[in-house]
């Protein structure tokens, strides 16, 4: 954990497919279901629109977790789009484990329209595992870690040292 | 008669291949020696920081520097390097993304002293003996330069002008460079001086690369008999070329080897590792997780595989230490 995030809270980037996952949480909304606030909804058309990319621009910038939410094997209205998506995720998450990021912090749910109580309790059950692994804190990381070139910028070129600070 | 465009080169963590190729002009070098004046290139000429230190600010037009930044003499160089030079050419995969020195970032520093000073087969340091940045001897003082926590790539460091990529940069791509710089008609800052699109492209190969290639398995050059008509991937050798920058004219591809992407990305993607797991991972024919595990067993090393050359400069940067 890092010491100074005392009154951390978990923050988690969903992305939820239109079609299902997306009206699944609507549902939820509607049936007044409670689920933790510690989740921010990006929605896309397909779970397949899903660029790795993003995942890793999300931890990148700062979130703990990342949510993909898509329809089940056989219902994705672009009929492969979350086959894709189950594909991408299994090398990512071979890849994250790699490079330190747990398990946890990613995870790929597939959740119908209909199934507005599993949105809330997948959201519910990750926060919890997420808050128990703390923060992720890519950005405070790296900025911490590149302390160490500022002293000789400093040292060298107190003019270039403000410009690149 | 005026003094000609003065030029630099400089090496910082590289293996030499950089240097080497700058050689490999053959002829042309003397085009190039002919045009300019090169005023400082350590690894050929003798030349010391001292002489670089004397010279005007920005009164060399250009230096094209190698090499990732490891430690504090890189980065000391790479300063002064900067305040001397009008442009300054990141030279190469290692400056331009971290290149195979940055894989060090799938390590800690700790770790990575501790197995070349203790741990590694054939070192014996019963002593326990670990390099220190300063050490007293018979009065004098000895010093090393600091190993940072983490490999950067050269913009991490100073300000970079243009990117050359490539491990190493193709002579072909250095003269046009050299030509460039010449002529006076600079590209836009942070230009990277080859095509903007993808190897494929430009790949003798590129006809017999069907549009869903419908991986079945994944096989290591070293495997099978590489035909040497058909696409890489069709064959399922991991090949980076849909996620890599065109320029090198396909030298591995016509060598029979796949590409692996020392290019870098093109200037539309942001992480090259994730582009090629993406585009690998749409056309794998499994569907069930059982199958697309084992499937992927075929591809053991994926962060050695689609970042050989570009993990420090990739979203992620480094591996994330537990509790830091
Ligand atoms: S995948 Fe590789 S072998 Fe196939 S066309 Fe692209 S660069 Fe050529
Ligand atoms: S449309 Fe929902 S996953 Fe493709």
């Amino acid at each position: 954990m890092l010491s100074s995030d005392k009154k951390w809270e978990p923050r988690i980037i969903a992305f939820f497919c239109n079609w299902c996952t997306y009206t699944a949480a609507d549902l939820a909304g509607v049936s007044r279901l409670k689920y933790a606030p510690n989740v921010r909804v990006i929605r896309v058309m397909c779970s397949g629109r899903v660029d790795p990319q993003f995942i890793l621009h999300v931890f990148a910038s700062g979130a703990d977790g990342v949510l993909i939410g898509g329809c089940h094997p056989g219902d994705c209205h672009y009929s492969e789009g979350n086959y894709k998506m189950l594909r991408r995720f299994m090398l990512l998450k071979r890849m994250l484990k790699k490079m330190g990021i747990e398990e946890d912090r990613c995870r790929l749910e597939w959740i119908s329209a209909a199934e507005g109580e599993k949105v809330k309790s997948v959201i519910n059950d990750m926060v919890e595992k997420v808050r128990k692994l703390g923060p992720l804190g890519i950005p405070k990381r790296i900025s911490k870690i590149d302390k160490e070139i500022k002293i000789i910028e400093k040292e060298i070129n107190p003019e270039e040292a403000v410009e690149h600070a | 008669m005026p003094d000609k465009p003065k030029i630099g080169f400089y090496w910082c963590a590289s293996c030499g291949g950089c240097e080497e190729s700058v050689v490999d002009l053959a002829e042309d070098i003397l085009m190039v020696t002919g045009a300019v004046d090169i005023v400082f290139w350590p690894v050929a000429m003798d030349f010391k920081k001292s002489d670089v230190e004397k010279m005007d600010d920005g009164s060399i037009l250009a230096t094209m520097v190698n090499g990732a930044i490891r430690t504090s003499e890189q980065e000391e160089m790479a300063r002064l390097i900067r305040r001397k030079s009008k442009i300054v050419i990141a030279y190469g995969s290692c400056a331009h993304l971290g290149g195979i020195p940055s894989l060090a970032n799938e390590f800690e520093k700790a770790e990575i002293l501790k197995y070349i000073y203790s741990d590694a087969p054939s070192v014996i340091n019963k002593e326990e003996t670990y390099p220190l940045t300063e050490f007293k001897h018979n009065g004098r003082y000895v010093t090393l330069p600091v190993f940072r926590n983490i490999v950067r790539t050269l913009d991490q460091v100073i300000d970079v002008d243009y990117y050359l990529p490539g491990c190493p940069p193709t002579p072909k791509l250095l003269k046009q460079a050299v030509l460039t710089l010449l002529s006076g008609e600079l590209p836009p800052k942070g230009a990277v001086l080859a095509p903007d699109y993808a190897l494929c492209e430009e790949c003798p190969r590129k006809k017999t690369k069907p549009d869903n290639v419908s991986f079945t398995q994944f096989v290591k050059p070293h495997m099978m008999l590489i035909d040497k008509e058909k696409c890489l991937l069709a064959q399922g050798v991991i090949c980076m070329g849909p996620a890599t920058r065109a320029g090198c004219e396909a030298l591995c591809i016509n060598g029979n080897m796949p590409c692996s992407g020392c290019f870098g990305p093109t200037s539309r993607v942001k992480d090259q590792g994730a582009k090629i797991l993406s585009s690998i991972c749409s056309n794998i024919e499994a569907k069930s997780e059982d199958e697309i595990d084992t499937l992927l067993n075929g591809i053991p090393d994926p962060v050695g595989t689609f970042y050989r050359y570009g993990l420090a400069a990739s979203l992620l940067r480094k591996k994330i230490q537990e509790g830091k």
